[in-house]
């Protein structure tokens, strides 16, 4: 996430009194005191994310060229679907957003409103440079934006002008590794993440 | 009985929708079931290309032309964009050359309309129209890639020629490729055109009258389809359009289903216009010599215009003598045939709006530039 961007934070925070945990919560919260318990706790969450990762669904969200790259990488040669991405036309049934293509000024509160729709946990490629930077519209351009990070974070950039269907396909696999490391049980403890576990 | 109180009711579709191509905003005023008013909202992908291009040299705005403007038909914006500067400059080009683009604007046809046959399939609920396409575009695709190495944005064409020569084989390749996707042809005719779901959804619905087509000034398909007999292709022919034999589909009904069989049937005569090119190609030079990159453009202005897969493509350009533009006005097709469909979509049902706004055929890029 760049700098300028808004402040995200994915965590929920447990309550100062133990009556408003969530289950799932109070269940991490005892297994986790119990001796050996953390290790079961990481186990549960491997299974999770190893679940998690393998059907991000995406949001059907295109903006200009780089999304004919997005319809043919899920089209017939590449098909996307291999790997657990299937399209959802609506933001609420979407883990991911593909930001494929320039966005302009006038676009942006749309993508931010349509990422702020999406459910928890939620995740964003910028596909090309474009979404990236700004691209070929940097200079000389009075209505593109200069990246969509300015707008919301990013976890993967795919770059190219536009990136061909092997390029986002990579950007996929890349997020699918960043999911399979996230600590989201063991860091509601409010405890670092176990390195390498 | 007292009347039931109605009123009318404004739905907003867009920006994000899955069925509007892109980033078009769709103010619908419905009564009941039925449209009263469309008023399409425009400017999501407002790239200023326009004022770019007067920053830009013309060799610049090649690259420029493929990615600001209808993005699905790059190469043809490249012809429009440079054949306004020769134009203009008087550069010649050699014979090679023009077949060349004439070959690989007939095949950005090809892909273009393919990759809307296939999204027009995914609208109305045909997904296996989708995934043929997507396998037939792929070696379209193939044939770019081998050339100018790139799949969507090219920067293939220069001013006075194309880049490179084909690479040897090629032209093998592509005749293959032009017998292979006449059968395919066949086959996407037999999957859609007798059926009776595709004829219920598209017979009959959006009909554009030839007088409503002249007035909103329609173009391309759009106005092929309404009995209006018009292509750049035949009216102003450029590079060797007027040396190859080739037929402009004309249909009277003004309907989805006459938009669909205007577009099915000018990727047939694309595909012979490629083999007819092939045939006569001469062997010889691709690129002018003694053209400069940085070109210096005598003053003056002028109006060139292309058939591009959506219409009618115009560049008016004005040039002051120097390395750039002074001004770049891009008559856009789709942005024509956007307002057309305001009148297209009045008296229908909501559930057409889909299948009208997927017969025009627009880019957003195209709209907005």
């Amino acid at each position: 996430m760049s700098s300028g961007g808004p402040e995200v934070t994915r965590m929920v925070r447990i309550p100062a009194d133990g009556s408003k945990t969530a289950p799932v919560e109070q269940l991490v919260e005892v297994l986790h005191r119990l001796p050996g318990g953390q290790i079961l706790v990481t186990s549960i969450e491997n299974v999770l994310n190893w679940a998690r990762a393998r059907s991000i669904w995406p949001l059907t969200f295109g903006l200009a060229c780089c999304a004919m790259e997005m319809m043919q990488a899920m089209g017939t040669r590449f098909d996307l679907d291999r790997f657990g991405v299937i399209p959802r036309a609506t933001p609420r049934q979407a883990d991911l957003i593909i930001v494929a293509g320039r966005c302009t000024i006038k676009m942006a509160p749309v993508v931010r409103r349509l990422w702020e729709q999406m459910p928890e946990p939620k995740y964003v490629i910028s596909m090309g440079s474009c979404a990236t930077c700004g691209g070929p519209f940097y200079y000389d351009n009075y209505s593109i934006l200069k990246g969509i990070d300015t707008v919301i974070p990013v976890d993967v950039y795919v770059p190219g002008c536009p990136p061909r269907p092997e390029a986002l396909i990579e950007g996929v696999l890349k997020l699918q590794e960043k999911i399979q490391k996230e600590r989201r049980l063991t860091r509601r403890l409010g405890e670092a993440a176990p390195a390498g576990a | 009985m007292p009347s039931l109180r109605t009123e009318e009711l404004i739905l907003n579709m867009g920006p994000q929708h899955p069925s509007t191509h892109g980033v078009l905003r769709l103010l619908v005023t419905l009564d009941g079931e039925n449209i009263v008013e469309v008023q399409p909202d425009i400017g999501y992908l407002h790239s200023s290309v326009e004022k770019m291009m007067e920053h830009r040299n013309y060799t610049q705005n090649i690259a420029l032309a493929d990615r600001g403007m209808d993005y699905l038909s790059a190469l043809v914006n490249e012809m429009a964009v440079i054949r306004a500067a020769e134009t203009l400059a008087e550069v010649p080009v050699p014979e090679r050359a023009r077949y060349i683009r004439t070959i690989f604007m007939e095949l950005q046809r090809l892909a273009s309309h393919l990759l809307w046959l296939g999204t027009y399939g995914i609208d109305l609920g045909a997904f296996t129209a989708f995934l043929w396409c997507m396998r037939e575009r792929e070696l379209i695709m193939d044939l770019f890639e081998a050339v100018t190495g790139g799949r969507l944005h090219h920067v293939y064409f220069r001013l006075g020629g194309v880049n490179e020569d084909l690479p040897p084989g090629w032209t093998d390749r592509c005749r293959e490729f032009c017998h292979y996707f006449l059968n395919r042809l066949d086959e996407y005719h037999k999957l859609l055109t007798g059926n009776p779901i595709w004829q219920a959804r598209t017979q009959g619905i959006g009909v554009l009258t030839r007088d409503q087509a002249i007035a909103f000034g329609a173009c391309g398909p759009v106005a092929r389809a309404s009995g209006l007999a018009w292509d750049v292709r035949k009216s102003h022919p450029y590079e060797v359009y007027d040396r190859v034999e080739f037929q402009v589909p004309v249909y009277t009904e003004g309907d989805c289903y006459a938009r669909y069989l205007v577009r099915m049937d000018e990727m047939r005569e694309a595909t012979r216009i490629i083999l007819q090119c092939l045939d006569q190609m001469p062997p010889g030079e691709v690129r002018a010599p003694r053209v400069p990159l940085n070109l210096k453009v005598p003053p003056g202005e002028v109006y060139t215009r292309v058939e591009s897969p959506r219409g009618d493509l115009g560049i008016h350009l004005v040039s002051t003598g120097g390395e750039t533009p002074w001004r770049v006005k891009i008559r856009a097709p789709s942005f024509v045939n956007l307002h057309a469909l305001t009148e297209m979509m009045k008296g229908w049902k909501v559930a057409d709006i889909i299948a009208i706004l997927g017969s025009i055929d627009i880019v957003l890029a195209d709209v907005d530039r």
